[in-house]
Formats: C-alpha cells, sequence, structure tokens
C-alpha cells in the first residue's frame, strides 16, 4: 500500500494489479477494480473539480452516478476524448489519462474562482436584468464572454474513430438494477424459466450490497451470498446479464433504452470492437429495482472538498479500500450515515462527532456508535465549513427547544460525511407515466400507480431495509414471470442480520442560527444553486417549481438533479409556504444518466445513414465512368463524360446525339406500382385526374394525381395490360408517397372497390431507348413484338420477349424522340442493357444521364414534378387542362380545383422564357420581375423552375411559372441574378422544339 | 423596478429583494380581452395590446405554468428567409422586433444574430435553396449563397467532405438569424405586460367557451369560474383545436409530438444554427454550452409530450455525420412539445365564424421564432377587430378559398 488512505480489504479491488494513471499531469496509483475517484482519494486526493458558475474547488460527493462535482475529461488521444465523464464511474485502466475541466490557470489556483467573490452580483437570473444595451453589445461583447466562461469540459476536437452497436431484444421480464432486490427478482424469475434480462450500470452485480460488510443474508455474509446469487443467474442460459448498462429510458408499451459500455474501461480495446452497444428491449414486465440517492444536507459551506455523502465515504471505504479521511464529522438526518461513523472508525479513521440534526434518534445504528464509544450530537447542527482546498473544521450549533440554533463549537476535520437520508430513484418509474406517490411521514416521492406493465421494487419504491428488499425481489420476479406466462416456484424467504437500514430525512436548508443567512449553502452543486437563489427566484415570482428550476437552473446541470431536486423541492416550498407534494416535482425526461448521441446513431453512419438503392445497371455504368447524383435514396447516373468532358460538355454532346441517332438510358428508378382486380380502372379513375375506363388494353396514357389540395403531387404513365390489370409509373422520388396515398383511400375512402396494389419498383429493370434510331437498336432482339410505327404506335405496350427474356415494351417518349422503355425483370436488366448497348454503339448512339435527360425533356415543355411543380400549382396553371376528366363524377382533388383562389386569373402558368442574351442560363430559382431593378420588397411574378443551356437550340432555354404568364406571351420580363442586375427574357409557349411531336410518331 | 448592471450592483450591496416579476392576481369578473395560453404569442400580444393599443383590461388565462408549453421546449431558432412574400412579410416583423426586444421589454432575451445556415445535400436543394435566396433578396431580407468550403469556414465543425451519404452541396445563410433564450421571452413579456396592468392566471384551466344566445362569445368558463370577455383570443398551440372544439369552430390542425435535445454543455465548439432539411437536423450551441438539437415530428398525431427513441435517434444520425466531432458527446435531456400543423404549414391569425373569437395557431414547428411579430398582429386583430395588414394572408378561410401560403409544398420540410 503506498498510501495512509488505502486500506488493504475491498470488495471489489484487486490488490495484485496495481494501475499507473495520470491526473491533470501528475502519475498515481491505483489498482484494477478502482474508478478515479477512488484511486486519487486513496492518496488523499479530494480536489477533483471546479463548479460551473463560481469556479468554487469541489471534491468528491458521491460514488456513482449522482456525482455532481467531479467531472473529468478521459482522452485516448486521436478523436478519442470524452468531456464531463463522472470520476466515480471512470474505470481505472493503466495509462489512462484524466483532465480536470473548467479551470483556468490549473485546478488549485482557478481564475474563474474570481466569479465566487462576485457571487452577490451572480444571483438567480442576474443575466436576464443585464447585457442589454447598447443594441448589439449582448451578440458582440456580452455573449461570447459569457459562451467562454460557459460549457464545461471540451469537445473532442477530432471526428470518433470508433463503432458503436445496436441490438434489439424481446424478453418476459426486464429488471433494471442489479442490486439485492434486482438479483432477488431476477433469481426467482429465472428460475421459472422466463426470459430475463437483468441490466445494471455498474461493473460488478450487486448495487448497495457492495459496500456491506458485517451483514449475513441465511447465514452467509453477504458477499458470499452475493457471489453465489449471480453464480446461480449465470447458469441460467436464459437469463442475459448485461452490467455496465445503463437503462436511460422507459418508453411506450414497455420499451426500454438501454446502454451498454463495452471498452471504455479497457487499458486496450480489441480492434473493431464496438465502444457501446445501445439495445432496445421489449419487455412483457419491467422490474424497476434502480435504489435511492443519498441526500446532501443544505448547510453553508456544504460543498467544501471533503464533504461528501456519508453513504459515498463507506462505500469508497468498503468497495475501493479508500478512506475519504482520517479525522472525519459525520453530519446526519438518518440512521445509515452511523453505519459509515463506525465503518471508518473501525477502519482507523477518528470519528470527531455524529452530529444528528434529530432530537432523539434509536436504531441499532444509534446504539451500535454509542457502544463503540463515538461522540453523537443530537439536535446539533453544522451551520459552516472552513478550508480552501479541503475541509479542515467545520462550526456545530446546537438546535434549542424552541428550533432555535447556537452556535456551539468549532471541530477540527479532514472529512465530513453528511446524510440527509436516502431519496428513491423513481426516474425510470416516472418516464412510464406512473403517478409518484409521497410519504409524508418520510418526506419521499415513491412509486404509486403504474402506467405500464411494471413494478418497483427495494429502496427504489422506498423498502430500505435489505430483508423486506430482498423478499420484495423474490416476490415480484416471480409475480412477474407469472403474468409472463410462466409457472414459478416459491423461495423461501430470507433472514437478514445486522443491517441497519435508512429509516427518515430531512429535505431542504436545514436550520441556521437566527440571523445568519444561508450563505453558501448549496442546493445544486455543479450548476451552484444555493438556497438563496431558489428563494429569491420565489420571491420574484417564479412559484412553480418548474419555473424555479428554469430560472436558478437547479436540476439542469449534467447530474440532472440527482442530489437536489428533493432539496430544491423542499426550499422552494418552504419559500413559497405551500407543501412538497403541492408544489410538486419536475418531470423526470429521459434520459437517466447522459447518453453518448454515437451509440444511438448506431451503425448508422457513411452509406448505411440511409439505404443506397442501385439499379441493375449501376455497375455498367460506374463501370463507364458516369458521375450520380442522389435522388431520394437512388444513385442515379448524372452523366457519363468522355475524357476531359465537363459537365456542360458532356450534356451537350448527350443530347446532340440523341437527337442526332439515338441514346440509353436507365429509368430503373421510376416508380412501378402494378394495379389490379376487377376495380382497378374505376380506382384509377378516382386517384388521378383523367379518364381510365376507356382505355384500351395495350394502350397508355399520362396521368396526373392531385392532393387533397387540388395541386399536382405525381404523374407518370400508365398502361393497361389486360381489362383488370395496369402498369402505373410514378416518379422517382414520388414511388412510397403514391403507394401510401393510394393505400390510404383505397383502405379508408374506397374500401368498397376490389383492388390490389403491388410496389413493383425494383421488380423492373427499365431502359429507355430513344432516338431517331431507336427502334433499329430495338429491333434485332425483339422477337414477338411488331415495332413498326402502325402496329405499334406512341403510348402503347406490349408484352413479349427481348434477348429471349420476358418484357412489357412500353412505346413512350420523355425526350420528344421516338422512343421505347424497355422493363425486363431485374436480375436481366444488365444482360439485357449491354445487349442492347453493343448495338447501340455500332449506330453511334450514347447512353445518357439525368442530365440530359432533363434538358430534353424541357426542350419539349415536358414537366418533372417537383421542379416544375412545387406543391402549389394545378394542372390549369401548368396548361394541361385536357388532363382533367371533366365528365368524371370525382377525383381526388377535384372539389379543390373549384375553389375561388384556384380559378383566379393571375394564377401562375407554365411558360417558356428566351433569354435576350442567349449565353445566359438563369439560376433555377431566379425570380421573374416586371424591371430590371425591382424596388425591395416589390411582388416578383413568378420564378425560373428549370433552365438550361440546349445544344438543340444553340441557346439557352428556361421555363418559369409566371402569373398570367399564358397571356403575357411576347412580354418582356427580367430574372433575378444574386451577383448583379436582373436580365432580360422574353415570355414564350414552353415547347421550345418539336411543336408538332412529328419526331415522337415516327 | 427597472433591470440594469447598476441596479444588479445595488442590489448586491444592499442584499435587497427584488420585486416580483409579475403579479399573480384572481381573475376579475370580466376583462376587455381574454387571451386563452400564456406561452410566449399569448403573453406578447397581452403586451403589445396594452402597450400599443392602450388596451390593459386583459387577461391571460394558463392552464399550467406560463412559458411552459412550446416557447419552453423549442430550439430557439429565429430566421425569416421564408419563400412566399406573404411569410417573409411576416417573420420579418418579427426579426425585426426582435432586434430591439431586450431594450424594449427590459429583459435581457440574449437574441444572438449568429446566422442561420441551412444545407443542401441534393441538387433538388440546391434549386429550391436558390429560389429562396432570389426570394429572399427580392423581398430585401439577407440570404446567401455559400460554396461548401465557404460553409464550413463559417462553421468549422460541419463536415463537407464527400464521405458521408448526402455530401454537402451548399448552403444558404441568413446572417441577421439566430437564436434568443426562450424562457427569458415568456418571462419578459410577462413582466412587461403585468407592469401595464395585464393579469396573468396560470393553473387556469379553460374549460368552456361561453356564446351568448346571437352567438358571439361573451366569455370563458375555467377552472376558477366563469370570465366575462368581449374578445378572446385562442393562442394555444397544439391543444387549439380542443379549445376551438368548445366554441364548435372545427380547425385544419393536426396535432403531433416534436422532440428536441441537448448535450452536456461544453465550451464552444458551434458558432451558428446549422439547420439540413434533407437528413432532418438542426443544430446550435446554447449560450450554457449545451447543443441544442431539433428532431422531427411523430408519424401519428398525438397530445403526448412525447415521442418515440426512433425519431431522436434518427436525428442524431444526421448530426453524427455531418457534425463527425460531437459523437462522443452525450445526450443529457430530450423532451417533446405538441406543435399544431396546418394544411399549407403556415398559421391562422385572425377572426374567426364566431363572433368575438379570435385565433392565432397552426405555427407548426417553427412558431418560436414569430413570437414578438405573432404577438404584434395578434394585439392589433384583437384592438380593432380587423387583422393588420401582414397578418391579413393568413386567415382560416384561405382553406376554403384555396388562397394558401404554402412554405411546407415548397421547402418540402418542416421550418
Amino acid at each position: 500500500m503506498s498510501s495512509a488512505y488505502r486500506l488493504p480489504h475491498a470488495t471489489c479491488i484487486d490488490y495484485t494489479k496495481p494501475l499507473r494513471f495520470t491526473f491533470d499531469g501528475k502519475s498515481y496509483q491505483g489498482f484494477h477494480g478502482d474508478t478515479v475517484a477512488s484511486a486519487l482519494l486513496a492518496q488523499g486526493v479530494h480536489l477533483m473539480g471546479r463548479s460551473f458558475k463560481y469556479h468554487r474547488p469541489r471534491g468528491v460527493m458521491a460514488a456513482g452516478a449522482e456525482e455532481p462535482n467531479a467531472l473529468l475529461d478521459v482522452s485516448r488521444g486521436g478523436g478519442r476524448s470524452v468531456p464531463n465523464l463522472r470520476a466515480t464511474q471512470v474505470e481505472l485502466y493503466d495509462g489512462l489519462v484524466v483532465k480536470s475541466q473548467n479551470r483556468f490557470p490549473s485546478l488549485r489556483f482557478d481564475v474563474g474562482a474570481i466569479n465566487d467573490l462576485l457571487a452577490p452580483l451572480f444571483g438567480a437570473g442576474f443575466y436576464y436584468k443585464t447585457f442589454m444595451g447598447p443594441r448589439k453589445a449582448w451578440a458582440h461583447l456580452y455573449e461570447p464572454v459569457i459562451r467562454h466562461a460557459a460549457g464545461l469540459g471540451h469537445a473532442p476536437s477530432k471526428p470518433d474513430p470508433d463503432t458503436y452497436a445496436n441490438q434489439f431484444a424481446h424478453c418476459d421480464v426486464l429488471i433494471v438494477g442489479g442490486g439485492a432486490a434486482g438479483l432477488a427478482a431476477a433469481l426467482s424469475a429465472g428460475r421459472s424459466g422466463a426470459r430475463v434480462i437483468v441490466a445494471d450500470e455498474q461493473a460488478q452485480w450487486g448495487g448497495g450490497l457492495l459496500a456491506e460488510r458485517g451483514v449475513e443474508i441465511d447465514g452467509q455474509p453477504v458477499q458470499a451470498w452475493l457471489a453465489q446469487t449471480v453464480r446461480a443467474l449465470q447458469a441460467m442460459p436464459h437469463v442475459r446479464l448485461l452490467s455496465r448498462t445503463t437503462a436511460f429510458g422507459y418508453f411506450q408499451q414497455n420499451f426500454i433504452g438501454l446502454v451498454e459500455r463495452l471498452t471504455d474501461h479497457l487499458a486496450h480495446p480489441p480492434q473493431g470492437q464496438p465502444r457501446e452497444r445501445l439495445w432496445q428491449v421489449r419487455a412483457k414486465r419491467v422490474i424497476l429495482a434502480t435504489g435511492a440517492i443519498e441526500r446532501p444536507l443544505v448547510f453553508s459551506g456544504n460543498d467544501r472538498p471533503g464533504v461528501m455523502l456519508a453513504g459515498a465515504a463507506r462505500q469508497f471505504l468498503n468497495r475501493y479500500g479508500a478512506l475519504v479521511g482520517k479525522s472525519v464529522l459525520v453530519f446526519t438526518a438518518d440512521d445509515a450515515a452511523y453505519q459509515a461513523a463506525i465503518d471508518l472508525a473501525q477502519a482507523g479513521a477518528t470519528v470527531m462527532a455524529i452530529v444528528d440534526l434529530r432530537e432523539n434518534p434509536q436504531g441499532p445504528g444509534i446504539e451500535a456508535a454509542r457502544a463503540l464509544s463515538l461522540p453523537v450530537l443530537t439536535s446539533h447542527v453544522v451551520i459552516e465549513t472552513f478550508g480552501r482546498l479541503r475541509i479542515n473544521a467545520a462550526a456545530l450549533g446546537r438546535i434549542g427547544p424552541d428550533g432555535d440554533v447556537t452556535p456551539v463549537k468549532i471541530e477540527q476535520c479532514d472529512a465530513l460525511l453528511m446524510s440527509g437520508g436516502f431519496t428513491p430513484s423513481v426516474h425510470l418509474f416516472s418516464q412510464s407515466r406512473g403517478k409518484l406517490h409521497y410519504d409524508a411521514d418520510r418526506q419521499i416521492f415513491v412509486p404509486g400507480i403504474s402506467a405500464q406493465q411494471e413494478c418497483s421494487i427495494g429502496a427504489a419504491k422506498g423498502t430500505f431495509a435489505l430483508q423486506e428488499s430482498v423478499q420484495e425481489g423474490f416476490a415480484a420476479g416471480a409475480e412477474a414471470a407469472e403474468q409472463a406466462g410462466f409457472k414459478s416456484q416459491t423461495i423461501a424467504p430470507s433472514r437478514v442480520r445486522h443491517d441497519v437500514p435508512s429509516c427518515a430525512g430531512f429535505s431542504g436548508a436545514v436550520p441556521r442560527p437566527k440571523g445568519q443567512r444561508a450563505g453558501k449553502a448549496f442546493v445544486d452543486f455543479q450548476n451552484d444553486v444555493k438556497v438563496t437563489d431558489i428563494i429569491s427566484a420565489t420571491q420574484e415570482g417564479f412559484k412553480s417549481i418548474e419555473h424555479v428550476k428554469r430560472y436558478t437552473t437547479t436540476g439542469m446541470a449534467t447530474d440532472q438533479g440527482k442530489t437536489s431536486n428533493m432539496n430544491a423541492l423542499a426550499v422552494a416550498a418552504d419559500a413559497l409556504g405551500r407543501t412538497i407534494p403541492d408544489v410538486g416535482l419536475t418531470t423526470f425526461r429521459m434520459p437517466y444518466t447522459p447518453v453518448t448521441f454515437g451509440s444511438i446513431a448506431g451503425l448508422a453512419r457513411g452509406d448505411l445513414f440511409d439505404p443506397v438503392r442501385k439499379t441493375p445497371i449501376h455497375g455498367w455504368a460506374q463501370h463507364h465512368g458516369a458521375l450520380f447524383e442522389d435522388v431520394g435514396l437512388w444513385k442515379r447516373a448524372h452523366y457519363f463524360p468522355q475524357k476531359g468532358e465537363s459537365l456542360h460538355q458532356a450534356v451537350l454532346r448527350e443530347c446532340r446525339t440523341v437527337r442526332s441517332k439515338a441514346g440509353l438510358f436507365d429509368a430503373s428508378t421510376l416508380g412501378k406500382i402494378e394495379i389490379v382486380g376487377p376495380d382497378a380502372a374505376e380506382f384509377l379513375n378516382r386517384l388521378y385526374t383523367n379518364a381510365w375506363s376507356k382505355l384500351a388494353v395495350g394502350r397508355c396514357r399520362y396521368g396526373v394525381m392531385l392532393n387533397e389540395q387540388g395541386f399536382v403531387m405525381d404523374d407518370g404513365v400508365i398502361g393497361r395490360l389486360a381489362d383488370e390489370r395496369f402498369h402505373v409509373t410514378t416518379t422517382t422520388t414520388g414511388a412510397p408517397r403514391v403507394l401510401a396515398h393510394m393505400e390510404d383511400y383505397l383502405q379508408t375512402e374506397f374500401p368498397e372497390l376490389d383492388v390490389w396494389l403491388t410496389s413493383t419498383t425494383e421488380q423492373w429493370a427499365v431502359i429507355a431507348v430513344q432516338g431517331p434510331l431507336a427502334r433499329q437498336i430495338l429491333q434485332p432482339f425483339v422477337t414477338d413484338i411488331d415495332l413498326s410505327p402502325d402496329a405499334m404506335p406512341h403510348m402503347s405496350v406490349r408484352t413479349g420477349h427481348i434477348c429471349g427474356v420476358e418484357t412489357r415494351l412500353f412505346r413512350v417518349s420523355f425526350t420528344g424522340e421516338l422512343g421505347f422503355e424497355v422493363n425486363v425483370p431485374s436480375g436481366q436488366g444488365r444482360m439485357v442493357w449491354e445487349a442492347l448497348w453493343a448495338e447501340a454503339e455500332k449506330h453511334g448512339a450514347c447512353a445518357y444521364g439525368t442530365e440530359a435527360m432533363h434538358v430534353l425533356r424541357a426542350e419539349k415543355g415536358f414537366i418533372i414534378v417537383g421542379q416544375d411543380t412545387d406543391g402549389t400549382v394545378t394542372p390549369a396553371d401548368l396548361g394541361m387542362d385536357w388532363v382533367i376528366g371533366q365528365t368524371k363524377p370525382d377525383f381526388v382533388g377535384k372539389r379543390s380545383l373549384v375553389r375561388a383562389d384556384m380559378r383566379k386569373a393571375d394564377r401562375p402558368q407554365f411558360v417558356g422564357l428566351q433569354t435576350h442574351d442567349p449565353h445566359f442560363v438563369p439560376d433555377e430559382g431566379a425570380q421573374v420581375v416586371a424591371v430590371a431593378e425591382p424596388a425591395t420588397g416589390s411582388a416578383a411574378l413568378g420564378f425560373v423552375t428549370s433552365a438550361y443551356d440546349s445544344a438543340t437550340l444553340g441557346r439557352s432555354i428556361a421555363l418559369a411559372l409566371v402569373a398570367n404568364g399564358r397571356a403575357r406571351k411576347g412580354e418582356t420580363v427580367y430574372l433575378t441574378r444574386l451577383d448583379g442586375q436582373a436580365l432580360p427574357a422574353t415570355i414564350v409557349d414552353p415547347v421550345f422544339y418539336d411543336k408538332e411531336g412529328a419526331r415522337l410518331h415516327a | 423596478m427597472k433591470f440594469s448592471a447598476y441596479a444588479l450592483l445595488k442590489n448586491a450591496l444592499t442584499g435587497s429583494v427584488w420585486p416580483e416579476q409579475w403579479s399573480s392576481p384572481e381573475p376579475r369578473a370580466s376583462y376587455d380581452v381574454v387571451i386563452v395560453g400564456a406561452g410566449g404569442h399569448g403573453l406578447a400580444t397581452a403586451y403589445y395590446l396594452a402597450s400599443e393599443h392602450g388596451i390593459r383590461n386583459v387577461a391571460v388565462l394558463e392552464k399550467g405554468w406560463l412559458g411552459g408549453g412550446n416557447t419552453g421546449r423549442n430550439t430557439t431558432i429565429i430566421r425569416s428567409n421564408y419563400l412566399w412574400e406573404e411569410s417573409q412579410k411576416l417573420y420579418e416583423h418579427a426579426v425585426k422586433l426582435w432586434e430591439g426586444l431586450s431594450q424594449e421589454l427590459n429583459y435581457n432575451v440574449m437574441y444572438s444574430p449568429r446566422g442561420v445556415m441551412m444545407l443542401a445535400h441534393t441538387l433538388h436543394d440546391v434549386q429550391s435553396a436558390k429560389r429562396h435566396i432570389h426570394a429572399n433578396r427580392l423581398g430585401g431580407i439577407d440570404n446567401e449563397w455559400l460554396t461548401p468550403e465557404q460553409a464550413q469556414a463559417f462553421c468549422p465543425i460541419l463536415n463537407v467532405g464527400p464521405n458521408i451519404r448526402y455530401p454537402v452541396l451548399g448552403a444558404a445563410l441568413q446572417r441577421r438569424g439566430g437564436t434568443a433564450r426562450h424562457d427569458a421571452v415568456a418571462w419578459g413579456y410577462a413582466r412587461a405586460a403585468s407592469k401595464r396592468g395585464v393579469h396573468i392566471i396560470q393553473n387556469c384551466e379553460v374549460t368552456g367557451i361561453r356564446r351568448a344566445p346571437s352567438g358571439e362569445v361573451i366569455g370563458v368558463e375555467t377552472g376558477k369560474g366563469f370570465i366575462g370577455a368581449k374578445r378572446v383570443g385562442v393562442v394555444a398551440a397544439g391543444h387549439t383545436s380542443v379549445l376551438m372544439g368548445m366554441a364548435d369552430v372545427r380547425m385544419p390542425l393536426e396535432s403531433y409530438p416534436l422532440q428536441a435535445l441537448v448535450s452536456e454543455p461544453v465550451k464552444p465548439v458551434m458558432p451558428c444554427v446549422v439547420m439540413s432539411n434533407t437528413v432532418h437536423a438542426y443544430m446550435s450551441q446554447s449560450d450554457k454550452g449545451e447543443l441544442v438539437i431539433g428532431a422531427g415530428t411523430d408519424a401519428y398525431t398525438s397530445y403526448s409530450q412525447t415521442g418515440g427513441l426512433h425519431i431522436s435517434a434518427h436525428t442524431l444520425d444526421a448530426i453524427c455525420e455531418l457534425f463527425p466531432v460531437v459523437r462522443r458527446m452525450k445526450m443529457l435531456r430530450n423532451w417533446g412539445g405538441i406543435v399544431d400543423v396546418t394544411p399549407d404549414r403556415s398559421p391562422i391569425i385572425g377572426k374567426t365564424p364566431v363572433e368575438g373569437l379570435f385565433v392565432n395557431c397552426g405555427w407548426g414547428t417553427g412558431g418560436f421564432k414569430a413570437t414578438p411579430g405573432s404577438g404584434h398582429v395578434f394585439a392589433h386583430t384583437l384592438a380593432t377587430g380587423e387583422p393588420y395588414a401582414i397578418n391579413a394572408p393568413f386567415t382560416l378561410d384561405r382553406f376554403l378559398t384555396g388562397r394558401l401560403i404554402d412554405e411546407a409544398a415548397a421547402a418540402a420540410v418542416a421550418h
């Protein structure tokens, strides 16, 4: 043992494995099983942090997840740093590097501590009352200073190289908490055969039991009982024990989020091992055995390093062999702290006094302390502490019969152990929407009525005695298993001896001498919220506890008020002259303790962020140098640059080739829905604007779908393959939305229709063969379809074979040229494409991408839904009145089309624009205005929806939506630019090329 | 008492007690105007009624605690770079008021114009962003296009590399956009309104809207009894439909849970607000140091102020992709609010078919930024019985006439 504070016996320490670590650059020794907090305490180091606002020196207050003070930065280098970790939870490994935070230049001497001297200025909400002038000073002067002063640690500066895993699980019984009650519940549920998951945030099983010594369960020493119970559970294959696993969120339908920490405790994490794993568990029954958290007492100077919770001191001693002080003072309102005093005394510390707030405490703990001649002062309080970076003395006072406090003496000490009793950890219960019940006798909130299939046991329920806790565990495990359908066995009741349970407690500010201000009596340690802050908030009118919380920031630090909420509530209730349950708690929110973003995001990074959809022809396109664009989830070939070509050059070439010869285009991403059934045509009548009943088998029609508002939602070509079978195409990104829209109507509005809808998008590869030579390219491969213009006119569909593969062959054109779209089963898509490509090459044709496709269709004035429409455009706006089946009784959106605003003369209308400068290609999105220099705030006439340099026309073209545009043909308008004055253009017809359509009928 | 550095100093030296920021009176039998809902919008309305229209016999009724709804649950983003002229005017009106709000209220609402940057990830996004920029410039609203490199210079932790699923292709930046301290907005308006005689009555749930036989509103039934009113303004966000239903007015609203979360506080790492509609992520850093992150709405309507884990997860996926240095940061707190969404994603501010009953709702996922402007125009509407020019287009009957102001269709997303 290298330190006078390190003792040779502890439940969690492996003394054969010494470890080295550094804290703020200084090297220390610890042992396997230590946390940073226990290892530093064992070296006599208490000072571990500085508080958020006043930069007060702080030591460890607690021993677990509730620690508010000792927040550290742990760095492994290379992006592997984490700020704000609680020293009480960071497990030691050899070579661990930890640093303190929020201090400059050093932890011992921090210039920020000037704030402490200025504290009277910095009361609750001070920043709302100043920094207001002059007007711009907040953003430019005050805010930057405040931002730099605030914050705790530093975010990592490099991307995180680690990975995170994600697992979904179902179980019969999920038990949160692996202390006495939780393990007992696991044992009885496990014996019934139920699938059980037990999660505990700590590395070792046992919870509070790990700090017990002297207690016997069923005649066995407590540690032996614990080891035997864990072994029994480990032997059950259907019981999964998850240690280092925090249940952080309780959602609807017994859905619990757990996060398991896998590598942070390892000196050398195995390559490829995920750092953390998110478990998303759906449990038939949930048992909450989450324990209880000790409350600090609120008195002046209660935050000095060396002042800590009595239970924490006991844990450091019994679990880690770390003695927190040699002359300790105990200040308590609860019996449990007596056990801490006894344990520390037996470990060699001098107990200066046990200061008990209560008048006449009774019980085995008190008797035991007296038996050991420990000095017990009842009706006494600590009224102040002394010491700069560590407590060295405390002033005591006596509570007189009238309640007045009289100072009595100053007691030297190097540690002060406090206990205000225990607060059940009802966080998860409360998140589950369970109703809390206020136990007025013990002044604690305990679980009341459950909202889900859940029950709380042990200290989480307010059952502090070990014997009852274990009993509750056995019973709850058995009951949960039975409710989940398993037959449970009775487990004989346990007998516990020598247990000193928590039995009472105190919340709020402890009494102080008359006339003495509450001083630096902290309620929320991390956020530096004092009693006076809470009182002044209530005086300022913040009477709701939620207001008190937000105004003072109590309970809003990284510990989320685990040690402070009850005290804050009691202080506020006292100040408001109301009862605690009347004032009530603030809402408990997930997560219970902070959860790494990475573990929630899990595997969703890079290409796994969103599925990548690729067409069957993707590989070919990649091989042929295509560059891709993201369209929804799809990767689409944007263009196929030849050596040295820019986007612009490649697109001009692709367009010219299609118009003069032909081009192959991968249209597989188009959405496809098979609509089948006796009422298929009627269904389409109702979902699309045009009429479908009379469409002949073998013919196609362009269809427009409206939303309920009457605006264009999607479009596509629909072919009739048989009387009761239609092949519907949709836009690429619209496919899921359209199918959902159809299903919605079919299931809720038209359930009488006999129709089936099936997404077939990925069943078919679609190869568009477009251009004057399209027929020559296809002909050699098609054996059983007559492709001649008379036999297969524009807008027809045939089934047959291509390259020996079954095909649905459409004669359609989105380029304005003679065109076909070859649908073949996806698996054969690449083979057919390659066959067609070999033929196409002979004719000098090209493969073209989405950009050329956009240009070619724009030359023809064909719209793209989502580009030339924006959800506010009707068919009439687009000049497509012909698409409305006027005689149809109804279709989705019809009603809306007759609304007044839909028939106004100045609605935006779809037009073409010819810029006066043929080289000027306006921005898509440029505003169409009446004059070259419009006054700021003047209304736009419309906007440019599409604009390209057209190889075919040898100049730029643009499409636009312009108010009353069709009547304005020939007028000059101006198109705004981001880097100069608006430039003129003439409004023209949106069809720039082959207005008669001769080419597509070729 | 006027708040100032001097007042703070004086208080520190004398140890005197600050006065109540607002009083908590018992309700009178009747008021000229009763506003239902003491969120930012309702309190701002009351403030402007008192300060600009001289109507001080006003009560703001709140079923819980003031500022406890969406005012205290949002991600505090302020901007006015909307697409349509009507929206631009409305939100710009608010931004202009934000700029002087701390001084006007004598309450530091911490309006911080640190710049709102909206990312484009697809060619479609680029078109949409540029359309917004062109439209904004014409409307006199600052908005500029940034290349990916410029975007990264403005927000150094933004990943603009090609190694993410949807690489950043550019961004639209409104430099005057930013954030404010949400609670302070509610408190500042409450204090200023209370000082001018407005009654703010908390824990007073409205359970009915009473109408005369001739149809007009004459008051509201509450947990504290009947309260008479010449005019009633409902400003109840996600619960507007429920309240308006009490007057038999059916609203074109759907209510959804919308989630947000914050990280643990860290030293400054994120200088601006970044929004990405395509991957669903919004992030800024509060003055306290917490990363403030907005998630999406649940897919189903609900009044539950919690949402599914998968919704937050989806947002954190995107945040970690866009800002890879935050992957090891931790979520500290997650919460939900109920947003009221209209078919065109624009608010309804004005008259209703019921005489004397007015409504201000439908702000959906983006109401915080409008708080001062919304209160200002609604106060005018309540005072005069007619809308202010700026809110005239935002009528309830636009869903009948079809004169929609569709920000969602144009941007295809939440705002």
